[in-house]
């Protein structure tokens, strides 16, 4: 934990996001502010929960969870694992996308996948304040659509956009994680049945542009038009249609590409919010999980009443 | 990268996880000069536990912080001989622990003794039933010590992990309300049981009216303030929900970082060297002598450091590679049954089904412990199973350990949405009101089930990656099925809106792509017969008898319970015979085959 002031992540401004892409507009329109909270008002953590005896090393660090909580001085910046760490222009795909077509994915490459950024969009990235980010603005323009349709704003409650799901996404690229550090990677990478797992030579970084890359030039082949600039019913079939496997990235199945982004989607939507996602606590607040919480001592055996706090995120934002 | 030999020590201790840290304490107290080494970095609750930056999901349960890095070395996986195994490249199915404290910092804390039949089940099977119940191509087997036996190391780990419990016998009498077809104690847990959250509370009534026996749930979360006999504090569970995949922030969960590496520490003949990969055990030009063991360090140097005595106490299967590298015991090779070294390997047999209550009931699955309600009615051998023809069976239990809400929304129900509206609607009302009960099983050994090298796959350190030859059994699935049929009494009890039953599927293979558990078992088993058993019955190694292999990898076969009340009993009565008998002697074998 640093002691730096706290500087509150804001929700990305449809600039800092993807604004190249002028069709996706109305994806973005959603982006303001969402209201603090629908939620019931949450008491703050309470001094003295307990009255059993601690040891004296425990209870430093319960006043340190309430001092946490009443004193944003000491709250910590977004994680470091949320700052974009590389700082060489990301290479994407940007203008050549037109210039892909099916039988051409069949031949590429994770690293082939990888081409020039526009310079525009290069810019445009740079002008937001945003530079080394891993995906381009056309790439993220995906992201954005296709993250709303899989976790979308509705009745329940905030949609990945709101949520800041495809900033979370962004910020996990830059992690070890994201590089395939914590998977085994070595070869050689054979296939065998389903149930054996993962045997793709690939990172997250290089599934996604690769089915990123793939699933447009799909998207294009049948509807001559971007993902997001198509109607919600076309995205919602085109996204069922990779979850089924109907096609392949080079030796990407697309529904490998798709378990990535459902599965990426979820964490975003409900990761802490220091990790950039569930902005607000949108998710939390939705699902009824108050936490960082992470004391229930008085509300073990209340059987009848349900849990009344709303959440608390690690950098002791409320909810 | 250079070579280097260090000066001698009495015994070096190879993982820094339960049973490292229990025979390290112990080879202290007798006067040895331990050096303890642990693969992983060093870590403690101070800094990996520290409240709140360790209470999160997505750094702890989803990216895996505390575990393994399967890039660094990892296992090959297959169902069957004439597959090809291929590389468990993504954890999932299973999660082995890495650093100092090993697998128990951030285990659960469900803390178990032993069923007395369990650890004779070959012999108990065959005087109940008769020789002919056993199964073809099953690998059934004693461990070659009675929990008479045993009492006293259970009684002494409890003592040492601060268990909350409730007993049902003490020397013969009823004390309590604990679990009827639990064996009797010498003593009573150290600390009364945790208290029932709500979906345990309503487990234990709907269990009550279908006509089962509920108990607590043994945890090794102390349910009130307490200094165990080596001095160290716990503090209270406040049932924050972060138990499993992380460090207690509360010092409330036992761990070895928390319960003996403080005491550990101020003996003046402990080391302990982290980031310290070993490679091999040494043995002498005769192969029935170990000399030290070789290890990497974090600049990758290799290091010897020789020992009078080697103390394996890595993770089950860790145990079993170092084995298989060293050229410890006869390899087994499943075609003619013979060999010891990856012979009777068993995971544990665990199906979830999900209870969905009325939508006025808030089941707050964030609050959570190790503690819980179970019944052991088709647990082990409590009841007939003459006329079922399978061995083996599975506690029933809600051990709510805190549901976090990533794990929470990615489960879902087969055939139900996966996404969209339809699915968030649905993963709301499923966290907000359902509740799981574990079918937590036994998994039997089987001839062709085994652990051996891998012929293509190697890890960053150039060894072959060990490789496991794994499936579902017909015995296992049928004893699946029968004990989770036996809940539906107590979902009708429960006025459940919805239930999911949860079952093995017959011609349904292993898939590594579900977590499960990282029970793992066997592969370097004890017992009475060098044939069939790589370990005698105190865990020295047949073949090396300077070398002590501790860990879940001596379970001839799986049980019901969770595997490290048994593992820290054991640790502490191979130390026993090592303090009173193997120390005192030549060196040789405890026992004569």
């Amino acid at each position: 934990m640093t002691d730096a002031p706290h500087t509150p992540r804001r929700p990305a401004s449809p600039v800092s996001c993807a604004k190249p892409a002028a069709n996706i507009s109305a994806a973005m329109a959603p982006l303001s502010l969402p209201t603090p909270d629908g939620s019931p008002a949450a008491s703050p953590m309470t001094s003295s929960k307990t009255n059993a005896p601690v040891p004296s090393h425990v209870k430093q660090q319960v006043r340190g969870v309430e001092h946490m909580a009443h004193d944003a001085a000491i709250t910590p910046s977004p994680s470091s694992a949320f700052k974009p760490k590389r700082r060489r222009v990301v290479q994407g795909l940007g203008t050549s996308m037109a210039a892909l077509s099916l039988g051409g994915l069949a031949t590429q490459t994770a690293e082939a996948a990888s081409s020039e950024q526009s310079p525009a969009a290069t810019a445009q990235h740079q002008e937001a304040g945003t530079s080394a980010r891993f995906f381009t603005a056309a790439e993220f323009a995906f992201l954005t659509a296709a993250c709303e349709r899989l976790f979308p704003e509705d009745d329940m409650g905030p949609g990945a956009t709101m949520l800041g799901v495809p900033d979370f996404i962004e910020g996990q690229m830059n992690t070890p994680w994201g590089r395939g550090e914590k998977w085994f990677m070595s070869g050689p990478h054979r296939t065998g049945p389903d149930n054996l797992g993962y045997q793709l030579p690939y990172s997250p970084r290089q599934i996604y542009r690769i089915g990123i890359a793939g699933t447009q030039a799909w998207v294009r082949q049948q509807h001559n038009a971007p993902f997001e600039s198509l109607p919600s019913t076309t995205q919602d079939a085109i996204l069922t249609a990779l979850e089924h496997n109907a096609t392949q990235f080079d030796a990407l199945p697309a529904s490998a590409f798709f378990e990535q982004l459902r599965s990426d989607t979820i964490e975003g939507a409900f990761a802490d919010p220091i990790h950039g996602g569930n902005r607000h606590m949108g998710g939390w607040k939705m699902m009824g999980f108050p936490g960082a919480r992470a004391d229930y001592m008085d509300w073990v055996d209340r059987y009848e009443t349900p849990y009344p706090y709303g959440p608390v995120s690690i950098s002791g934002e409320t909810g | 990268m250079a070579e280097k030999t260090l000066p001698p020590v009495d015994a070096v201790v190879v993982g820094a996880g339960w049973a490292g840290s229990i025979m390290a304490k112990e080879l202290c107290e007798a006067g040895l000069s331990v050096v303890m080494l642990e693969r992983g970095g060093r870590r403690s609750t101070a800094k990996d536990g520290a409240y709140p930056a360790s209470i999160d999901e997505l750094e702890g349960a989803t990216r895996y912080k505390l575990f393994q890095n399967p890039a660094q070395t990892t296992v090959t996986v297959r169902n069957r001989l004439d597959q090809e195994a291929l590389p468990y490249r993504r954890l999932a199915a299973f999660l082995p622990g890495e650093g100092v404290g090993g697998a128990g910092l951030h285990w659960t804390g469900v803390h178990f003794r032993a069923m007395p039949q369990d650890l004779r089940l070959r012999s108990h099977i065959t005087e109940r039933y008769g020789k002919t119940f056993i199964p073809d191509g099953m690998n059934l087997q004693d461990y070659g010590v009675t929990y008479e036996e045993l009492e006293p190391f259970f009684d002494r780990a409890e003592k040492v992990f601060g268990t909350s419990g409730e007993a049902y016998t003490v020397d013969g009498k009823v004390v309590g309300k604990g679990n009827p077809f639990a064996p009797d104690r010498s003593d009573d847990f150290p600390l009364p049981p945790l208290r029932d959250v709500y979906t345990a509370h309503l487990f234990r009534k709907a269990a009550t009216e279908a006509g089962f026996h509920p108990y607590a749930m043994p945890a090794a979360n102390a349910s009130h303030p307490y200094t165990n006999p080596y001095g160290a504090q716990m503090g209270p569970c406040n049932f924050c929900g972060y138990c499993s995949d992380y460090a207690c922030y509360m010092y409330a969960k036992a761990s070895p970082n928390v319960n003996i590496l403080p005491a550990l520490r101020q003996h003046a003949n402990f080391t302990l060297r982290s980031n310290a990969h070993v490679l091999k055990v040494l043995l002498d030009s005769t192969g029935k002598k170990a000399t030290g063991v070789v290890y990497q360090d974090a600049e990758g140097n290799h290091i010897t450091q020789p020992a009078g005595l080697v103390i394996l106490a890595a993770f089950q299967f860790h145990n079993v590679h170092l084995m298989l590298l060293s050229g410890i015991g006869k390899p087994y090779d499943p075609h003619s049954n013979s060999g010891t070294v990856g012979r009777n390997f068993t995971y544990q047999n665990i199906t979830n089904t999900t209870v969905l209550m009325p939508p006025t009931r808030s089941t707050d699955q964030f609050i959570g412990s190790a503690g819980g309600v179970a019944i052991d009615d088709f647990n082990c051998d409590n009841f007939d199973h003459g006329p079922l023809g399978f061995i083996g069976g599975s506690p029933l239990w809600v051990n709510q350990a805190g549901v976090k809400p990533i794990a929470g929304a990615k489960a879902t129900f087969p055939g139900a949405p996966r996404w969209g509206s339809a699915w968030k609607k649905q993963a709301v009302d499923t966290y907000r009101h359902a509740f799981t009960i574990n079918a937590q099983g036994s998994n039997m050994a089987y001839r062709d089930v085994y652990l051996d090298l891998d012929p293509t796959w190697t890890n960053v350190y150039g060894q072959p990656l060990l490789r496991m030859t794994f499936d579902w059994k017909d015995n296992d699935i049928r004893m699946n099925r029968h004990v989770v049929s036996k809940l539906d009494g107590v979902v009708k009890a429960l006025g459940a809106r919805d239930v999911h039953y949860s079952m093995r599927e017959p011609g349904k293979p292993f898939d590594v792509r579900d977590y499960q558990t990282t029970h793992l078992c066997g592969g370097a088993v004890m017992g009475d017969d060098p044939n069939t058993s790589a370990l005698n019955r105190y865990l020295q190694s047949w073949d090396v008898p300077n070398v002590f292999v501790v860990g879940a990898n001596a379970f001839p076969q799986g049980m019901g319970y969770n595997p490290t009340g048994l593992v820290a009993a054991l640790a502490y009565w191979s130390a026993h015979h090592i303090r009173t008998q193997w120390l005192k002697g030549n060196g040789g074998p405890l026992v004569t085959p």
